[in-house]
């Protein structure tokens, strides 16, 4: 029996103690004639109540015996015959036995090693005793607690405070998830990054001039993981090109969408902006790398620059902004409507034109939450990978030639991770290295855009 | 401005020719500004506008296919197979005994002479078998069949060739016609652009979206229900909001490193599985799940959550009675809004290695299995030209799933969203 199964059964089970409880608590609410004021809870209360220990401690057991177990399971197949032939080598031991434990569970075929396969006999016997053993403890669990609770179902059970306080105790363990996720993120970054530095020294990794992971070869005195090219091609793609389009095709639209349009525009356009932001990051890398990376090659050839790449930092950066302007738009959208109205009225009044009080009153203003927001898409735009993968190239140029090939470090987290992982290697744990240095400078743009976004919303307020 | 000995302060002349100047100058800049907010505008919109033409016009042609006729005289080649063959249950291993491969190659060999063989694409032999599956009459008389002719000359019929495979177009002229592409719908992904489909990638983001809702729905809601109602103002309270707007904001293709390390590393799940997959992305959709959990939530009126609780109901049951009833519409349009982003994400996936060449289509959360967008990378990445125009059609048919999600939750919001 698989653990699946055992699971349905469990729950299967559980349903009917559900049914079994309701019924008991209605039975004991039908036999009392002014029931209402004897049954504590309602009888659904009561079956959710013994459902639930037939459920729980089942489901606790299974997971920790998963856990015991396969120790459990190596230990009896070691105790079979065929294990007396086994190499005392720890190494090729735990290979053999790893062999076989993948064969006896069935997910591989074939023994690479005669060993293995004599194994694998008594990894099979092992499996099913132990399973066996667990489903049986599992099912005796089901029916033990369930009929205990069963049998304590009486009228002034407080059965409802009871699975209230397990239902709180899941509300809080749902939203404990994010901190566990966040944690999560943050130690396997920093765990892979500190072998990382181990192999490679963290100044070299972060002030070295020279990227060329693949051409490292020795397992000490790597050189060739300088950092610097990576940042400098995330900076010009996704802060400073892509920025060139985004703010002000950004700011205009929104000051126009909330200026000047009527009511009926701005209630279609908003929308079909926002579509801009809805595609998929593929589909513009697809796009630029297609269309704009060689509009762009030719155009640069045409002005006299020969040596312009077909993958070029420029085609990148421009989809990049295209993608990034409802971004920039609704953010500042958001903040010139927190301006208060009495500072354009005041100034319309004094005489001044629509685009004078834009200009010298609303965006002056506003420029705090424009800031923060273009903080906010400037994490955006760095974090972004597709567009930079199929557009930007993967060479590591330290140029500011927009139509010369640039990387990115997303592009190169994807270029590391791609073919053969080896978690031994300098070369994947790089990968996460580049990672915290992503994570860390995302968190912090985010942090100082919402708090100058808050500072300047609690001015007006 | 000028000194303080002119003293005679005449009234502003607003008739005069300098301030008449003056306004002009002013309101052409007023006109000015306004012509350059409407060009953004015009010009975002046109990016839209190009981005998707560009994709739907090479796509469209993705769903054709440009087909040879063939002539084969089944009597003589298949030695007189009886049409009872093809029908019930063996039929289809009837067909496999047959060497189908060989009686097409040699009756294309009859027809088009030895070179033939190069102007049809390799793996269009199995549409003769779903024909004969189809209709197994056919086997008792000659018919013409039409194959699906190579990538190249497929790309020169649709004017777009290399010089070699248009003059093979221009030998063929009168007998190349143009055909749906069921394959495209039907197939996985393969090495001949004429044979490649999106039906595994399809079935893979089905599967993995399907995960990723499993996992995100349950816990987005509880987390939004706890943090908006039960949660007290404290450190861990402040911490939770801390980290859910921080996951909001990171990077995709760090869930990405996450899986990698955590699940498939740490856990040892399968490879290139939904399962991983789906796990990876819950984790990126849930933040917002909960941010639009909790808006929904915070607009249903407290005056709601008191009626409740002044005819005796507790806080559990206000709750789960009548505020998340009134606040779902509210809930399912973010999530809605979450899955499209989730099924539009390529980079976290390449992590976990949903890249890799997968022919047929997985069958359980466990199988490998790749997604739409993905597919789409990898197709990107093909030399062959005849990948383009397939490469846009998968970019057609996720576009059209992301608008139809989108629809829906624009309906769910004005169909059933209340205004308090």
């Amino acid at each position: 029996m698989t653990s699946a199964t055992l699971l349905f059964l469990v729950i299967g089970l559980g349903l009917m103690a559900w049914f079994f409880g309701r019924l008991k608590a209605a039975g004991l609410q039908a036999r009392d004639a002014n029931a209402r004021s004897v049954l504590h809870s309602l009888p659904n209360y009561h079956g959710w109540y013994v459902a639930l220990w037939a459920i729980l401690p089942a489901v606790l057991f299974m997971t920790v015996w998963s856990f015991v177990s396969p120790a459990l399971i190596t230990d009896a197949a070691l105790t079979s015959p065929a294990a007396a032939q086994l190499p005392q080598d720890g190494f090729a031991r735990a290979a053999i036995l790893s062999e076989a434990r993948a064969i006896a569970y069935g997910n591989q075929v074939n023994a690479f090693n005669p060993l293995s396969q004599s194994m694998v006999e008594p990894y099979r016997d092992a499996i099913a005793h132990y399973q066996m053993i667990g489903a049986i403890a599992a099912l005796l669990l089901v029916f033990a607690c369930g009929a205990y609770a069963w049998l304590k179902i009486k009228p002034d059970l407080r059965a409802r405070t009871k699975i209230e306080r397990v239902t709180m105790l899941l509300l809080l363990l749902a939203s404990l998830i994010a901190i566990i996720t966040t944690v999560g993120i943050f130690l396997s970054l920093v765990f892979e990054t500190a072998r990382f530095f181990s192999m490679v020294s963290p100044i070299d990794f972060l002030f070295g001039t020279e990227w060329n992971p693949k051409a490292v070869a020795g397992p000490r005195g790597e050189t060739g993981f300088g950092a610097i090219p990576l940042f400098w091609g995330t900076i010009f793609i996704g802060a400073i090109i892509a920025m060139i389009v985004a703010i002000p095709l950004g700011l205009m639209s929104a000051v126009y969408l909330t200026q000047y349009a009527p009511a009926k525009f701005r209630s279609w356009m908003k929308p079909i902006l926002e579509v801009l932001a809805g595609v998929p990051t593929v589909v513009y890398g697809y796009f630029a790398a297609l269309t704009v990376a060689p509009a762009l090659r030719d155009f640069a050839v045409s002005i006299g620059i020969s040596n312009a790449s077909s993958e070029s930092a420029l085609a990148a950066g421009i989809v990049m902004g295209i993608m990034i302007i409802p971004f920039v738009s609704s953010m500042a959208d958001d903040s010139i409507a927190a301006v208060p109205s009495a500072m354009r009225d005041g100034s319309l009044a004094m005489g001044a034109t629509q685009s004078e009080t834009i200009k010298k009153v609303l965006i002056p203003a506003a420029l705090p939450g424009v800031v923060g927001g273009v903080l906010l898409a400037v994490s955006r735009a760095i974090g972004e990978t597709m567009i930079v993968v199929m557009a930007a190239g993967l060479a590591a140029n330290m140029t500011a030639n927009p139509f010369a090939s640039v990387t990115t470090v997303t592009a190169q987290i994807v270029q590391l991770l791609t073919g053969d992982q080896e978690f031994d290697s300098p070369k994947t744990l790089a990968a996460f290295a580049l990672g915290l240095v992503l994570f860390i400078v995302t968190l912090l743009l985010n942090l100082i855009a919402l708090r100058v976004v808050k500072k300047y919303r609690e001015a007006y307020e | 401005m000028n000194s303080l000995t002119e003293t005679t302060r005449r009234p502003t002349d607003w008739q005069g020719k300098d301030m008449q100047k003056r306004i002009a100058g002013r309101y052409a800049a007023e006109r000015r500004f306004k012509a350059m907010g409407m060009a953004a505008i015009a010009l975002s919109a046109g990016f839209l506008a190009f981005l998707l033409v560009v994709m739907v016009g090479n796509g469209f042609r993705g769903f054709t296919q440009t087909e040879l006729p063939l002539q084969i005289d089944f009597p003589a080649v298949t030695g007189g197979a009886s049409p009872s063959q093809f029908e019930g249950p063996n039929a289809e291993a009837n067909l496999q005994a047959m060497g189908l491969r060989d009686i097409v190659d040699s009756s294309i060999e009859i027809q088009y002479g030895r070179e033939g063989a190069e102007l049809f694409s390799s793996g269009g032999w199995t549409a003769v078998g779903a024909k004969i599956l189809d209709d197994p009459e056919i086997v008792e008389r000659q018919a013409t069949v039409y194959l699906p002719a190579t990538s190249e000359i497929d790309v020169a019929y649709k004017g777009d060739g290399t010089p070699a495979a248009e003059e093979q177009v221009r030998e063929l002229k009168g007998q190349l016609s143009t055909g749906f592409n069921w394959n495209f719908l039907s197939n996985s992904d393969a090495t001949d652009p004429m044979q490649v489909g999106i039906w595994g990638a399809f079935k893979g983001s089905l599967i993995t979206m399907i995960v990723t809702l499993m996992l995100a729905f349950p816990v987005g809601v509880l987390a939004a229900l706890y943090l908006e109602e039960y949660a007290p103002k404290n450190r861990l309270t402040d911490l939770i909001e801390v980290s859910i707007n921080n996951l909001a904001a990171v990077p995709s293709i760090i869930f990405g490193l996450l899986g990698l390390a955590v699940f498939l590393n740490f856990f040892g799940m399968p490879r290139s599985g939904a399962l991983v997959g789906g796990l990876t992305l819950a984790l990126m959709t849930m933040p917002v799940i909960v941010i639009s959990g909790r808006n929904a939530v915070k607009s249903v009126p407290p005056s709601i959550r008191e009626a409740a609780l002044g005819i005796g109901a507790s806080p559990l049951q206000v709750v789960f009675h009548h505020v998340l009833p009134l606040a779902l519409p509210g809930i399912l349009t973010g999530t809605i809004i979450g899955m499209a982003r989730a099924l539009g994400e390529t980079a976290p996936l390449l992590m976990i290695g949903m890249r890799a060449f997968i022919a047929t289509p997985p069958s359980g959360i466990t199988d490998p299995a790749t997604v739409l967008p993905v597919q789409i990378f990898l197709w990107s990445d093909e030399v062959d030209r005849g990948f383009v125009e397939k490469t846009s059609a998968a970019i057609i048919v996720l576009l059209l799933f992301l608008l139809v999600m989108n629809a829906l939750a624009i309906y769910l919001r004005n169909r059933f969203e209340t205004r308090w």
